[in-house]
């Protein structure tokens, strides 16, 4: 059973479809890692997963189970968060507030997992009365991992989550990323600009061009491949 | 020196109004992105079902202001599911004209039922306080008082509670809010249960200090608005802050000017903060 299953989705915003029939298959502690030009769907294919984008054909599965189209605020209760790549924090809450809101669904005592957000992220726990809104674009990013994990979610789903960043803040973030597939045994979906480094940290690596698998292969066969480098790695 | 005192009072008196007010349009713009030109109509409709409570079944004010705080809420939310939630996918501005229609009909009804004529909740004269030359009728501290408490309250639930939470991270990110699988509907009624709630409460406060009749709301619906804008989209200080600041300067301005003046001047102060600070004094959303 793979953890994720994404089959020939065709969809987009208005009338024109983004996705046109792309797939890809995230197993179980693995880490995956879609690249491709801009416009070529990877944030969409994201959004899609998570129901923000309506699919008009093809299908979504999370553990065999049909997600798709199923309305966003009910997907994250399945096993899987989502960090989009813009304003993936609450601005006006405070840090704390922020990782609450992460937890908005459970019931439970939850403040182990706070404790274990400050532990990997030592400087949100400096900020817990901050506001969201006045930290930096590293440490929002760190925020924004931190508040999709308070669910303890199966399935991790990153969009960009370097961009922007300096590239002391990008190793760090490579790092994190490895960090909580290895130790935490939670499966990552990757979209990345940054290609070379997320593919060296990948299992697995999708090319997508005009909403259609271009390549698939393990990151490290991506990375190796001639044609790859040119066209989608900078050389 | 007397006078700018006694205006000080009554300005304070108008501001609490128009705070509650405010309040309750500041949160629906920033969960539903539109600014709802019934609020005032609202107000009044509350302002009317407590008359019926105290004129009709003998309760005293306080009595009734429940009732016509949770009526108002549930017209809020029987509004909310016939008309505006249908319209929720379209453009805000059709909300926008819809949200006028609604203030008509809203408007038409309160006539049809209580009559177009002039209503007090009791009648005879209050003994004002005298104090350092001003004058202060107990009704006065009562609106301001219960203004503070409804306001304290409300920022207890936003700031204390799961939902109130999940109020402001609505207000913030509507998209990230249904990530984290908050229940944006829900947020929406709830919404709907505040700003119909402090909409009646500001009817019933308005037609203690002054009387009632089927347009007062809709009177002071643009005082509400340059409050809401003055004070900064979005922020509940800010609502408190412009509601405050637009009654003091509007009772303030009788000295200066004539009294019927009153909403040209909250029109000219909304006038000049869009242009020279659009974002309000707080830094709301634009």
């Amino acid at each position: 059973m793979s953890l994720l299953k994404v089959e020939e989705v065709h969809g987009g915003y208005g009338k024109a479809d983004i996705l046109n029939g792309c797939s890809l298959t995230v197993e179980k502690d693995e880490i995956a890692v879609i690249i491709g030009p801009n416009g070529a769907g990877k944030s969409t294919l994201m959004k899609a997963v998570f129901g923000l984008v309506h699919l008009r054909k093809g299908g979504v599965f999370f553990e065999d189970e049909d997600i798709t189209n199923m309305p966003t605020q009910r997907v994250v209760s399945h096993g899987l968060a989502y960090v989009p790549q813009e304003s993936n924090v609450f601005p006006n809450m405070t840090v704390e507030e922020n990782l609450e809101m992460g937890a908005y669904l459970r019931d439970d005592d939850y403040q182990h997992q706070i404790d274990r957000t400050y532990e990997l992220f030592p400087r949100l726990a400096e900020r817990r009365t901050q506001h969201a809104g006045t930290m930096s674009g590293g440490e929002r990013q760190m925020l924004a991992m931190g508040r999709a994990m308070m669910m303890e979610p199966r399935l991790l789903l990153l969009d960009e989550p370097t961009a922007g960043l300096s590239p002391k803040f990008i190793d760090q973030t490579f790092e994190m990323v490895s960090h909580i597939n290895k130790q935490m045994g939670i499966g990552i979906l990757m979209v990345e600009q940054n290609a070379k480094q997320a593919l060296a940290i990948a299992d697995k690596g999708y090319v997508l061009v005009m909403g259609q698998n271009r390549y698939q292969d393990t990151g490290h066969a991506l990375l190796n491949d001639p044609e790859v480098a040119q066209m989608f790695l900078g050389g | 020196m007397n006078e700018a005192l006694q205006l000080l009072v009554y300005g304070t008196v108008l501001g609490s109004i128009l705070t509650l007010g405010a309040i309750g349009v500041s949160m629906l713009f920033g969960i539903l992105r539109f600014a709802h030109f019934a609020h005032g109509d609202m107000m009044t409709f509350g302002a009317y079902i407590a008359l019926s409570f105290i004129t009709g079944l003998g309760f005293p004010i306080f009595g009734a202001l429940p009732f016509a705080i949770v009526i108002t809420a549930i017209l809020a939310i029987a509004i909310d599911r016939l008309v505006y939630r249908r319209l929720r996918k379209t453009q805000p501005v059709i909300l926008l004209i819809s949200s006028f229609g609604i203030a008509m009909a809203l408007r038409a009804l309160i006539q049809m039922i209580w009559g177009p004529g002039n209503h007090v909740y009791q009648q005879g004269i209050q003994i004002p306080y005298r104090a350092f030359g001003i004058a202060i009728k107990p009704d006065h501290i009562t609106i301001v008082v219960g203004a503070i408490i409804l306001v304290a309250a409300l920022n207890l639930f936003l700031h204390r509670t799961k939902l109130g939470k999940a109020m402001r991270a609505m207000a913030d990110n509507p998209d990230l809010a249904a990530i984290t699988g908050i229940d944006n509907e829900r947020v929406i009624m709830w919404t709907w249960v505040i700003g119909g709630g402090l909409a009646a409460s500001a009817g019933v406060f308005m037609a203690m200090d002054t009387h009632l009749n089927p347009t007062i709301g809709w009177h002071v619906l643009l005082m509400v608005f340059a409050a809401t804008i003055l004070g900064g989209i979005g922020k509940l200080y800010g609502a408190i802050l412009g509601g405050l600041a637009i009654g003091i300067a509007v009772e303030m301005s009788t000295m200066v000017i004539e009294p019927v003046y009153k909403p040209a001047v909250a029109f000219g102060i909304m006038v000049i903060m869009l242009i020279v600070r659009p974002a309000g004094l707080l830094g709301g959303r634009t």
